[in-house]
């Protein structure tokens, strides 16, 4: 009769956590993969100014162009704004190549979508920015963004 | 010497030693989201074509200097008061625009001596190379503004019926197409292209003078 002996009833089995390592790794590799490392560090101010009409960039097909006032640490670079792109300070009429090469490493589908993406400091005067577009003009690559933080009201 | 079984190693810890790691990456992550206003450059134009003439009351234009301020159809201006006369301009509707077609939609007072029709209203700023960047943005901020608002008037009077629960018609629209990306929603596609020709954005910028 008592072949399905019922064991010791009363004190719970104690939950395994066998598992859980694994659970946890698998977050841990989540966010290993999703993380991007910063590639290029600033070496200019970069505070962007504000607005409220904006619309969302989609950074597979972009490239930043950076500008501002060189921050404290690079005081040798002067105190007039430069531009930025990847980790070099570059001249205005460097522009040009640059993003045509950063247009080439895109893929075939992407590259007549790219945008330029401008992160230009907010003290930063509109004459520059105004050169680099005339560049982007002459490199032909006509879409431009113009990053900024969204206004809260 | 005798062989000895080597001891297991006790994986206890190895929770511990992974849950440093993934707080770690936890703290580390910033998922940023860029966001801005997205314009068209023009593209270099070599011809030689001699450019059409633009009637004066179809241009608003708008100049920045280098303190900032704003000159706006010859008059000083606020910051704040800009939206409001470019949207008074682009939606005046005065006239007829190049096919003859009088504009039906527009809800401005029809100035005879404001723009004829928004086909053909343009707006040109023009701003001083000492303009600070944030005066900039904030000037282009307020004339896309000035667009979108009459674009999405114009949704919700021609697309509210597809989209009830929708406060900004225009904008719920151009969520969706983002949305299906990967799919071509084609009728929604035309509607957006519907009211973009309502009120076609032409924006143009001149370059500052070089001294």
């Amino acid at each position: 009769m008592s072949k399905f002996k019922k064991g010791k009833q009363g004190d719970l089995p104690a939950i395994s956590t066998a598992s859980l390592p694994d659970i946890v790794f698998m977050l841990l590799f989540f966010f290993m993969v999703a993380t991007v490392m910063r590639d290029s560090s600033l070496m200019i101010d970069n505070i962007l100014p504000s607005a409220d009409q904006v619309e969302k960039l989609k950074k597979d097909r972009t490239a930043f162009i950076y500008a501002g006032k060189p921050s404290a640490q690079f005081k040798q670079l002067g105190t007039e704004p430069v531009i930025q792109f990847n980790d070099a300070i570059i001249d205005v009429d460097e522009v040009k190549p640059s993003v045509i090469a950063a247009q080439q490493e895109l893929t075939e589908e992407l590259q007549p979508k790219f945008v330029v993406g401008l992160k230009v400091d907010k003290d930063t005067h509109a004459g520059l920015v105004s050169d680099v577009k005339q560049e982007l003009r002459k490199a032909n690559t006509l879409k431009v963004m113009y990053i900024a933080n969204v206004k809260t009201e | 010497m005798a062989k000895r079984a080597a001891p297991e190693v006790n994986a206890g810890s190895m929770a511990d030693i992974a849950f440093l790691l993934l707080i770690f990456f936890l703290v580390t992550t910033t998922i940023e989201k860029d966001k801005g206003l997205l314009r068209s450059l023009p593209p270099i134009d070599d011809s030689e074509v001699e450019p059409p003439i633009i009637k004066q009351k179809n241009l608003f234009t708008v100049n920045i200097n280098r303190q900032n301020q704003l000159l706006v159809e010859e008059e000083l201006m606020e910051l704040k008061d800009l939206r409001q006369a470019a949207i008074d301009f682009l939606d005046n509707g005065g006239s007829e625009n190049a096919e003859g077609q009088k504009c039906d939609y527009c809800q401005g007072n029809r100035d005879a001596a404001s723009s004829d029709h928004p086909d053909k209203a343009i707006i040109s700023m023009k701003h001083d190379r000492e303009t600070t960047y944030e005066q900039y943005m904030d000037v282009q901020n307020e004339l896309v503004a000035a667009y979108n608002f009459l674009r999405e008037r114009e949704a919700k009077r021609l697309y509210k019926k597809f989209y009830p629960d929708a406060e900004n018609v225009y904008r719920a629209m151009l969520d969706e197409k983002e949305k299906n990306q990967f799919s071509k929603d084609t009728i929604l596609n035309g509607r957006i292209e519907v009211i973009k020709k309502l009120y076609p954005m032409k924006l143009s910028e001149a370059e500052p003078d070089k001294n």
